[in-house]
Order: C-alpha cells, then structure tokens, then sequence
C-alpha cells in the first residue's frame, strides 16, 4: 500500500513539475499546453465518437497484428528451436532481417499495399515477429533434457514432445516475448498512422491536431491514450503470466 | 566452421533465388539484388556527397542520441536500483513514460526544439533511454548480498562502492539493455528523418518513393539492414571483451 501511496506520489510529482514548466515563459507559446489543459482536452474527446473510433481502430488492428505475429512465430520458434540445421542454416537469413527497422520498409509498404490498414498491421507484424521467435527459440534451449528423455521413455513420439512437454515448458517464455511484442507493435502502429497518412488511428489523430490547428493539447491527449494502451497491455499480458502460467 | 558455411550457403542461395526471380518477374517494384547494388554505388561511392552528407550525418545522430541516453540511463537507473523508496516513487511513472510511443511526441519535440538535430537527438534519447534505464535497476539490484555486507564492513568509499562493485555487478543487464536501445536507435533514427529534415538516410528512401525509385529505396532498406547488422555485431564485440570475467551465461538478449 506505501509502494503504492509513493508511486503517486511521484507521478503527482511529475504532473506538477510538467504544469509549471508549461505555464513557465522559459518555453514557446503552446508549445507544451499543462497538465490541467491537456486533461480538460482528454475528458472532452473521451465522449467524442470520432475520437473513440481512432482509439478503436489503433487498438483493433493492434490485436490482430499480435494474433497474426503470435500465429508466425510461435511455430517457427518450435521448429528453429527443435531441429538445429533448420537453425543454423537460417541464421544468417534471420541476422540481417532482424535489424531491419519496420519503418523503413514504409515506403515499400505503402507502394505495394496502399494506404489501408494493410500497411500498419504488416509493418506491425514485422516489428512484432522477432520478440516472440527469440523467446520461443530460447525457451527451447532451456528445456530440461531430463523431461524430455522420461516422456520418451515412455513412448511419447517427438511431435508429443513438442507439444506435450516442450510447449508447456516454453509457454512462460513466449508469454515474455509476446509482451514485449505488444509494446514494440503499438509504437510501430503509431508511428505508421503518423507518418503513412492511414485514414484512421491514434497516429491520425495526432497527425491532424498537429498539422491543421496545431492543437498541441490534442497531440498530448493521444500521446497520454497511447501510453495508457500499452500500460494495460503490458500489465494484462503479465497478469496473465502470473495467473495461467505459474509454473 | 560447417556452421558458419551452412549459415551462408543458405543466405547466399536466397539472394541467387531473388536474382533469378528478379529477373524472371521484372517486375519494378521487386529489383534483383544485382541492381540494387548497382544502384548503391553510383548512389553512395560514385557520389561521395551523398554519403557525407546523408549516410554520415545520420549515424552520428544515431550514435550520439544513444550514447546520451546510455549515460542517462545507466547513471539514474544504479541510483533508482540501489534505492527500494526511490524505485517506489518512480516505478508507475517509468512504466507509463515507457509505454508512450516515442513518434507520437515528435510533434512536439518539433515545437520545443524546431526541426533539426535536437529535435531528432530529443526524439531518439526519449525512445531509446528505457531499456538501458530499467535493465540498468534491474542489475543495480541483482549485486549480491555478501559484496554489498563486505564493502560495508570495509567502508569502501561511495564512488569505489559505484564503480568497483554496483557497476560491474550490473554490467551484463546493463549491455543486455544496451543492445536493445541501439536497435531501438536505428528506428528512431529512421523516424525522425521521416518528418524532421532533408537530410539523412530515412529523408533519403522517403525522397526515393516518392520519385518512383524502387530500386534506390531497396537500396536504402539494405543499407540500413546492413547498418542495423553491423553495429549490433560491433557492440557484441565490445561486450564479449568487457564482460570476458563474467562466467558464461547465454543470456542473448531477445528484441
């Protein structure tokens, strides 16, 4: 309860630190609206249908591009994992994509799949992609043989294997990576819907206050509705390790 | 050795299937390798402008802009570790500052800063300071509980305490974090040339799409592949080194 006493504490702290560098005149005009602004702004869009249906859209193609990322990796995770030629052949392949930022491949998307949703949920899945092959991979790696060689013992096949012993023994691992994932995959949303021009999205949203009106309490509303999804995205996918996967 | 020839066998036998494809579909959006390449040298080596004033300019943003939140992050993270109040009043506004997209405060970095380099050095420290911060708690926290016993009773004084002991006991999470926030940085990097300037490599492949050359902005994907590879190689290098007394752990970093 004191841990939680204190941890608002520190955010009222930076609340009223931020509302006077904002009214300071050591900053431009409206450069940096206060707290007090920005949280009016938020109360007012929060019972705006437009405003919601930017939320619902980032947040919608958000879980699909996880759901699709998680459908990619988690089984090449397995099976770079299980067979190590599979794995060292592709290594170098794997190597050089990896860093690849996916906002480089924007241009390339936006060329090839136009300005839809397509674009940002592929870019997403990308960025999302390399988190959860990692954690599957590892995982594996730190799968105990002794498991391993009593299920066989008893006559379990290597595909049982696989999904009786080393997924299970995996799962806490690729939950880590899909949490990581999430978060890489909102900041890829955004930055897609900013930049890309999508028709629709926090990004959007953000993108118009700043470039029409130069609403910066808007852009701050947006900001602050983005980090509040990826907190509780965050903080979801670890209760659910916590819960689910205790073992 | 077999390893490292099966690696790039695979690799070098999917750049030949690109070529024969590339050819075969010759199709503009999907250049062979050969063209890109070609298109690299007559862009970068045959015009030595273009690689100083792009290429150059945007790595040292991009080194720069980390090194500034490794610092940051590093120095503030051993202090918030050692501290169990300090990490109480900080832990929920590091949680949110860390989940807000990074692009989404270019906007107004761009007001406070006006468009240019600390514009972009703001938006890439903002973005990638996170990881080496909470990696660097992380650590600060993991020093065992006989060292800190021993230096107490030995009274070591407070700066040998940070960095003959804290220090080194963080170091493999703080690298590990290291390696997160330079790929991060390479985004970053990225994204604020997207908006910010003319110039860099990120303004550079914008430029190329929208003058319809494909093969110049396979050009630029590639060049920052290979940057991306590069650096993350060197800082493996560097870590191997400065980590050599750490016994063997396979800590790789997974992001």
């Amino acid at each position: 309860m004191r841990a939680f006493t204190r941890g608002l504490l520190g955010i009222a702290g930076f609340l009223v630190l931020w509302e006077l560098l904002g009214r300071s005149p050591l900053l431009p005009a409206h450069a940096l609206p206060p707290p007090s602004v920005v949280f009016g702004e938020l109360v007012t869009q929060l019972t705006s249908p437009s405003f919601i249906s930017h939320v619902v859209a980032t947040v919608l193609a958000l879980l699909i591009a996880i759901v699709i990322a998680i459908a990619i990796a988690v089984p090449s995770g397995l099976v770079l994992g299980s067979v190590p030629a599979v794995r060292h052949g592709t290594r170098a392949v794997i190597e050089f994509l990896r860093p690849i930022p996916s906002v480089a491949l924007i241009p390339l998307a936006l060329v090839m799949l136009g300005f839809g949703p397509e674009t940002k949920i592929t870019l997403a899945v990308y960025a999302a992609l390399w988190p959860i092959l990692f954690n599957t991979i590892y995982a594996l790696d730190e799968l105990d043989p002794l498991l391993v060689d009593t299920a066989r013992v008893f006559g379990t096949g290597r595909l049982g294997v696989l999904f009786l012993v080393a997924l299970p023994s995996a799962l806490p691992f690729v939950l880590t990576g899909i949490r990581l994932a999430a978060t890489t995959a909102l900041i890829v949303m955004v930055s897609v819907e900013l930049m890309a021009g999508s028709q629709i999205g926090i990004g959007y949203f953000i993108m118009e206050a700043r470039s029409g009106p130069g609403r910066m309490d808007q852009v701050l509303v947006g900001t602050v509705v983005a980090g509040a999804i990826g907190v509780l995205l965050n903080n979801g996918l670890e209760r659910v390790r916590r819960r689910w996967v205790a073992w | 050795m077999t390893k490292f020839l099966q690696r790039w066998t695979v690799f070098a036998g999917l750049v030949v299937v690109w070529q024969v494809l590339g050819w075969l579909a010759d199709d503009p959006f999907f250049p062979p390798p050969s063209k890109i390449v070609v298109a690299a040298w007559e862009w970068w080596v045959l015009e030595p402008a273009n690689f100083t004033g792009h290429v150059v300019p945007s790595v040292v943003r991009l080194l720069s802009g980390w090194v500034i939140a490794s610092v940051i992050g590093v120095s503030l993270g051993l202090l918030l570790g050692r501290s169990d109040r300090a990490m109480e009043y900080a832990n929920p506004l590091l949680v949110f500052l860390r989940s807000i997209p990074p692009p989404a405060l270019v906007p107004v970095f761009l007001l406070l800063f006006k468009a240019g380099t600390s514009m972009q050095l703001a938006t890439i420290v903002f973005g990638v300071v996170w990881p080496v911060l909470l990696n660097s708690v992380d650590g600060a926290r993991s020093v065992d509980v006989t060292k800190v016993d021993t230096s107490a009773v030995f009274r070591i004084p407070r700066w040998q305490w940070v960095l003959g002991v804290v220090l080194p006991a963080a170091s493999p999470k703080i690298f590990a974090g290291l390696r997160v926030s330079l790929s991060l940085s390479l985004v970053l990097m990225v994204i604020s040339e997207l908006v910010g300037t003319d110039n860099g490599i990120g303004s550079q492949l914008m430029q190329a799409q929208r003058e319809f050359d494909y093969t110049r902005m396979w050009a630029g994907i590639v060049l920052l592949g290979v940057l991306g590879y590069g650096l993350n190689t060197a800082l493996l290098a560097v870590e191997r080194r400065v980590l050599a007394w750490q016994p063997r752990s396979r800590d790789e970093q997974h992001a």
